[in-house]
């Protein structure tokens, strides 16, 4: 990925509304062709970041830099970039056809021309042909969907932003045109940057994820990364239900948990640790009937389980602490509640964290 | 197979429930509209509605100098209408999206005066603007000056027409330019619009509707003013309005004044219609 030149390169850019600064600083390289999320629970100000990019926000200060040139006073409308909107913003007066044949008659297309495009579009995001004189208002939202990212297309835009376009979808839609954008991306060899609240949206699709926190990128990497090696405890915890226990480093380098009395075996102790978060993803804890079946067991009391689908999770209290455990659905456990139970897992499936 | 409590009575659940409603408007509105239409076509100066019916009164419209009135009526509804256009718009555009919280004192202090009777207010214009009053008295004690007054002209009744329905202008197109969702604007500017171009493809056709409702309402209400033309106008022009109410007054000829009313609701009602037509209403608001 980091080999491509970078298209898009942001210096220490910040935007603040008095003395809150919604995007505090942020330096990023994105390279050409790729597709980047930027991944953050609403209020991290994502959203501002975008709209700095687009050209819809000014920034307070830093640089926006689009294939070597600083862009930051450029009006949207002069920048070649295109923003997909979260209400994705169709026009609502007009056909599926004139709205994606929109930026094509602001560039004085010949209307021959315009629609020929705007035919091959319908295409390639699988819509119906006859749909070009369709009203938008007729359109069902995946549809909708489609259309906007025709329209955004059509602009033939070096960069696409994209604002939680998804969010709205249902569920099983959603997963449908996640792929569906990851194919167009591939297809056009085009610049996506996507914001989303969702990790598990960003991991299907990206190239690159920024985790984004309070303004700030906490972590940038591949989805693998940022899976395997979280860098703080806001990461583990972004990428859904992990068990996190905060832990601190004794003088003979052993590492003990804050709010009970145990002794973890870790894999590797980060550079000036004392404390910290200890992260155990649930798929690794597994039930144990021995304390020497894994490197690491806890005794606790079966709480309650959950069936999510393919995978069931179990709850294990283990004193005050609540530990979460995943097996796939055919490994399930024929476990009783209120059961006390061994709990257990690898040192090399925990995760030492500083923040 | 109907439900049995709908049958037997003859009249549905909703119908009967409307009853009321209906009884009221055949006495309240269509009645006196059927009456002055009878009336049209009753004799000149005659007062029941037993005779034979005859199109002399509309005969004599057109031998008479009623036209006159008529295009007076028609010329002054539209200037004002279009003045009215190019002065709400800017405030309207200002109220719905710059404004903020100043935007609830102006609609504010534009409604007051909608408080105090019209008559009223065109008085307090002619205090203003009379020889020697407010304006002009002021003028000459402080620089000397001493200009025409601008009463008793046809411009004073423009003047006084675009006051009296700023309003009805205002309000509807607010709400029309509010309805248009900012993300358009953004997005038709993110795909290369200038401002110009956001204004003429996305930020007017979608504030349409309430801009439609604000000519409507003013054409409507402007074609039926006479208070302005006579307080204000002196009668320099003279509205169709006056001549209606001088055929059912003074001149005591209610089948003539019926025949003008007829042909104004025909006219107004027929543009009013053209122009709904041209602009579906229901499909610009349809569905948002």
């Amino acid at each position: 990925m980091s080999k491509r030149p970078p298209i898009l390169q942001l210096k220490s850019l910040t935007k603040s509304f008095g003395t809150f600064n919604a995007v505090d600083g942020i330096d990023l390289d994105i390279a050409e062709g790729e597709f980047f999320t930027i991944v953050g629970p609403s209020g991290s100000g994502k959203t501002t970041l975008i709209r700095m990019l687009a050209g819809m926000e000014q920034a307070s200060s830093g640089d926006i830099i689009l294939s070597g040139t600083r862009i930051n006073d450029l009006p949207a409308n002069k920048r070649p970039t295109c923003m997909v909107f979260q209400s994705l913003a169709l026009f609502p007066h007009r056909t599926v056809g004139e709205n994606i044949e929109f930026p094509l008659k602001i560039k004085g297309v010949d209307p021959a021309q315009r629609k020929a495009r705007a035919l091959a579009l319908l295409d390639q995001l699988r819509l119906p042909q006859n749909y070009y004189g369709k009203s938008v208002l007729r359109c069902s939202g995946g549809e909708r969907q489609r259309v906007a990212l025709a329209r955004a297309l059509a602009f033939d835009p070096k960069i696409l932003f994209f604002d939680e376009p998804l969010s709205a979808i249902d569920y099983k839609l959603r997963k449908t045109l996640e792929r569906e954008l990851k194919d167009i991306h591939r297809e056009t060899g085009k610049t996506f940057v996507y914001i989303t609240h969702s990790l598990e949206e960003a991991m299907v699709m990206s190239d690159r994820i920024g985790v984004m926190c309070a303004g700030n990128l906490v972590q940038v990497g591949t989805p693998n990364e940022i899976y395997s090696a979280p860098k703080d405890k806001f990461v583990s915890e972004f990428m859904g239900d992990v068990n996190v226990i905060p832990v601190s480093m004794n003088g003979s380098r052993t590492i003990t948990a804050d709010t009970f009395d145990k002794t973890f075996t870790v894999a590797a102790i980060p550079e000036a640790f004392s404390k910290g978060h200890l992260v155990i993803r649930p798929e690794f804890v597994r039930f144990v009937t021995e304390a020497k079946e894994a490197e690491n067991v806890l005794e606790g009391k079966l709480y309650n389980e959950y069936a999510l689908g393919s995978r069931i999770q179990y709850q294990v209290r283990v004193g005050e602490n609540v530990f979460i455990v995943e097996k796939l659905r055919q490994h399930s456990s024929t476990l009783r509640r209120d059961q006390t139970v061994l709990i257990g897992w690898d040192a090399k499936d925990s995760i030492l964290v500083t923040g | 197979m109907a439900a049995p409590h709908e049958t037997g009575k003859g009249l549905s659940q909703g119908a009967r429930n409307a009853l009321p409603l209906i009884l009221f408007m055949i006495i309240g509105f269509a009645a006196p509209l059927l009456a002055v239409i009878a009336y049209s076509f009753m004799p000149p100066r005659s007062f029941g509605l037993t005779h034979a019916p005859t199109l002399d009164n509309y005969a004599d419209i057109f031998t008479s100098n009623s036209y006159i009135s008529f295009g007076w009526s028609m010329l002054f509804a539209a200037l004002t209408v279009a003045l009215l256009a190019l002065i709400c718009y800017p405030i309207a555009y200002g109220m719905a999206r710059l404004f903020g919280r100043w935007s609830p004192i102006l609609t504010l202090l534009f409604t007051i005066p909608l408080f105090v009777s019209e008559n009223v207010r065109l008085y307090g214009w002619i205090l203003f603007l009379i020889k020697n009053g407010v304006l002009l008295g002021t003028l000459k004690s402080w620089f000397g000056i001493e200009p025409e007054s601008i009463l008793f002209t046809p411009g004073v009744v423009l003047l006084g027409m675009v006051y009296v329905y700023l309003p009805f202008m205002l309000f509807p197109m607010t709400l029309g330019v509010s309805m248009v969702p900012n993300e358009t604007r953004e997005a038709a500017r993110d795909l290369g619009a200038s401002r110009w171009q956001v204004f003429r493809e996305v930020e007017l056709p979608l504030s349409m509707p309430g801009i439609m409702i604000g000519l409507l309402l003013t054409f409507v209400l402007a074609v039926g003013a006479i208070a302005e033309a006579k307080v204000l106008g002196g009668q320099t022009i003279i509205p169709i309005t006056h001549d209606i109410e001088i055929a059912f007054t003074y001149a005591q000829n209610w089948p003539l004044g019926a025949a003008l009313a007829v042909l104004l609701m025909i006219v107004v009602g027929t543009l009013v219609m053209l122009v709904l037509k041209r602009f579906d209403l229901d499909a610009i608001l349809g569905k948002r």
